[in-house]
């Protein structure tokens, strides 16, 4: 995977890939982001539905 | 070693930007912000007619000015300056100049583009074209206005052509190798907008012109407006990949960060081409002759293309939260305070980032089917594009306007620009808050979109909707003062210290997976996105040029 | 391609949430009869609106107990009946054209939300169980006098 000068499937840069265990666990901010993201559109969303079924 | 891999990875970034070039990016930013200030004008005045604050003089209507702002913001300054964005990122990434037959088109589209829209604007100053930006027939403007937009969709077209071409020369000469991420992702916009554009070409050239001219006696409306939102709503992915090139490509290198997935990047941008285009009807659900299978189905594909953007979220975060563990952050949000935030090439686009969160969630609930009937046509819907377009997508563009002219023209940014350029991101914001939020409310209680002023007659229900409609014409002219600030700084930009200022493009980080090669099959992307439009559109287009009989033309204005 | 472990998470979790949404939104439409409008499909001659039935008579019908059929034309820039009146609790299916442009027929306070186009018939329905005057206005720009273009029904 790192050889650099054949048939290039790695982006220009590429350098040794590190291992993957380092970089599992140190996206828990990026996660509670999204779910906080996530939890925004279902409140607007049911909030809307709520209007739309009272107006019914 | 390292440090040999090191210059051989980096030497066009250190290069100043193709003279050539600039002459072309530089003519399509600074076309592009006139007609923001045009459209400012006009809007600034809708608002204030609309909160009841002024009336217009004799010699300029409401709807003339509508007219005016829809076509300048949304079609005019979006175009000019996606294209000379994508234009200087391939320049630099596609071999760092383009190539002749590339600059040429460039130029050409242009020059037709240009035509074009002092043509339309004219017409619509005239008031031989009073039919805003979505020129619904069977309100018939005049030819001329229905030529100049052909002219400025013909002119797009061939600024792709040019970007197309530049990308296959670099194929050429870098056999086997995946194109750079701002080169693809260009060419995925650019396509998209092709595809795009076959809808509103057609309910132009076979159906408009010949009708304004005389030479058909009416008009198929329903297939008309079909035509139409099969073109609007890409239209509007037209404007957030440009932006989503910023954040995929440009803001890992200004914060000093890595690219997260180049792999997960482009499998997006491949998802938002296939799926933002067999959608049109979300733009039509509160319309007879299309029976509700065929609505639903585009929901459902509807629905598909949020997942992009919902990968694209996480990318986001998952580069701040890995810069910011880089700088020594730790706990779960620790990331935030290492982000430069008082550099606006950075806060500019990560408020567009930000607000993206409430425009993105309002574009779902009006999607939802049957849902729509609370929004349709309100203010909530302008309430949300001014979120999505002129928040999201505006202040990335502000923000890449930082570094893009000094790039262009060999000059730097100065600590003072950058200090105008918070304070204009700041005023967009709280214009924009008090705008967008009372819009989205006096909505929900039922007040339309694209109205003068009025109270029906005093109707409780109208009066109700006053105060608000007061804050929206305050936020307008904030925003307005923000459109002003923005002019001045690219005056000042223009003027800044000569320099030497790097293109910010990003690298991928160390764990990155190597890019699939199937990404780059345009074949098969084309053809998927292709069959997904024929499964969505052929029959229900069919039976609207079967059963919908057509309709003379009117003058209401 | 690989994703990271809380991406997949995270993706799962946005997918059946969009999956959960178009559930209700298709149980609705299929089962309570909740659907956008449009799904009756009546075409009409848009230069013969005036002279072809219904609309040549365009006025409010009882078609049962507490049910009515209102017949609209939508024009620049008014509707005919100028005036309704319905007792409340009354079903009102409206059936609208129009003989010019596109126009917008919108109740505030209620989801009756729906285009008028020419060579088109809109159909929609709504009960009107709080007494009132409610604002009927067109929500789609139709000309210089569309900000003018409104009409009231009455529920006593």
């Amino acid at each position: 995977m790192g050889n650099a000068s054949e048939k290039n499937t790695l982006y220009p840069n590429e350098r040794n890939p590190q291992p993957e265990q380092r970089h599992d666990s140190s996206l828990k901010g990026a996660f509670v982001s999204v779910l906080l993201l996530g939890g925004f559109i279902a409140l607007t969303w049911f909030g809307v539905f709520a209007l739309f079924l009272a107006r019914n | 070693m390292k440090q040999e891999r090191q210059s051989t990875i980096t030497p066009q970034a250190l290069q100043p930007f193709d003279r050539q070039d600039s002459g072309l990016v530089l003519a399509h930013i600074l076309f592009a912000f006139t007609a923001l200030l045009l459209g400012g004008v006009a809007g600034v005045l809708q608002g204030l007619v609309r909160g009841g604050m002024i009336t217009l003089p004799a010699s300029i209507g409401y709807y003339e000015l509508l007219t005016a702002h829809g076509i300048l913001m949304a079609l005019i300054f979006t175009t000019f300056f996606i294209i000379g964005f994508l234009y200087s990122g391939v320049s630099k990434t596609l071999g760092g100049s383009l190539y002749p037959a590339a600059r040429k088109l460039g130029w050409t589209g242009f020059v037709l583009m240009v035509s074009g829209t002092v043509l339309g604007v004219v017409m619509v100053l005239l008031k031989k074209a009073t039919v805003l930006y979505t020129f619904y027939a069977p309100m018939k403007a005049s030819p001329y206005f229905y030529i100049a937009l052909a002219l400025v969709v013909v002119g797009s077209w061939l600024s792709g052509y040019g970007i197309f071409y530049q990308y296959r020369r670099w194929k050429q000469t870098n056999q086997g190798k995946v194109s750079p991420l701002f080169g693809f992702m260009a060419t995925v916009t650019m396509l998209l907008w092709q595809v795009a554009t076959i809808g509103v070409a057609a309910e132009v050239l076979l159906q408009l012109i010949p009708w304004s001219f005389g030479w058909t006696e009416t008009i198929n409306v329903l297939l008309s407006r079909t035509l139409f939102w099969y073109f609007g709503h890409p239209l509007v992915y037209f404007w957030l990949l440009p932006a989503y090139i910023c954040w995929y490509v440009i803001i890992p290198k200004i914060i000093g960060g890595k690219i997260f997935s180049d792999a997960l990047a482009r499998m997006s941008f491949i998802l938002l081409m296939i799926f933002s285009i067999p959608v049109g009807f979300h733009h039509q659900l509160m319309e007879p002759g299309i029976s509700e299978f065929w609505k639903y189905l585009q929901v459902v594909l509807t629905f598909m293309v949020v997942v992009p953007s919902l990968m694209t979220a996480f990318s986001l975060f998952a580069t701040f939260e890995i810069f910011g563990k880089s700088k020594g952050a730790t706990g779960l949000f620790g990331w935030v305070r290492k982000l430069p935030w008082k550099d606006v090439r950075f806060f500019a686009p990560f408020m567009g980032m930000l607000l993206f969160i409430p425009a993105g969630a309002g574009g779902i609930v009006n999607a939802s089917h049957q849902m729509n009937a609370v929004v349709h046509n309100t203010l909530w819907v302008t309430g949300h594009f001014h979120l999505t377009v002129a928040t999201s997508v505006a202040l990335t563009f502000f923000g890449i306007v930082y570094w893009l002219i000094p790039v262009v023209t060999n000059r730097v940014l100065t600590p003072a620009l950058n200090r105008l350029g918070i304070i204009q991101t700041v005023i967009w914001c709280v214009g924009m808050f008090f705008m967008s939020a009372s819009m989205h409310t006096v909505g929900l209680l039922g007040s339309p979109r694209r109205t003068a002023y009025t109270t029906y007659g005093d109707h409780p229900d109208a009066v109700l909707w006053m105060p608000y409609h007061v804050v929206m014409a305050i936020g307008g002219t904030i925003l307005f003062v923000g459109v002003v600030l923005m002019i001045v700084n690219i005056i000042l930009l223009l003027r800044a210290p000569s320099g030497h200022t790097e293109y910010p493009i990003g690298e991928a980080s160390d764990e990155a997976v190597p890019t699939p090669r199937y990404l780059e099959r345009w074949g098969m992307w084309i053809g998927l996105t292709a069959l997904l439009v024929i499964i969505a559109y052929a029959i229900p287009i069919s039976d609207m040029i079967h059963s919908t009989p057509g309709s003379p033309g009117y003058v209401t204005w | 391609m690989h994703l990271h472990r809380l991406e997949k998470i995270w993706l799962g979790i946005g997918f059946s949430m969009l999956c959960l949404f178009l559930l209700v939104l298709g149980i609705m439409s299929l089962t309570m009869g909740m659907a956008p409008p449009g799904g009756h499909h009546q075409s009409i001659d848009p230069a013969k609106v005036r002279e072809t039935a219904p609309f040549d008579k365009p006025m409010l019908k009882k078609i049962g107990e507490n049910e009515y059929e209102a017949v609209f034309l939508a024009y620049a820039f008014g509707y005919e009946p100028h005036k309704m009146e319905v007792p409340a609790g009354a079903t009102v299916h409206f059936i609208i054209t129009s003989p010019d442009v596109v126009h917008g027929f919108e109740i505030p306070g209620t989801n009756v939300n729906t285009m008028v186009l020419p060579g088109e018939v809109s159909h929609v329905t709504h009960t009107f169980d709080t007494p009132g005057e409610y604002l009927i206005l067109c929500n789609e720009y139709c000309g210089a006098g569309h900000e003018y273009m409104m009409t009231t029904i009455i529920v006593k």
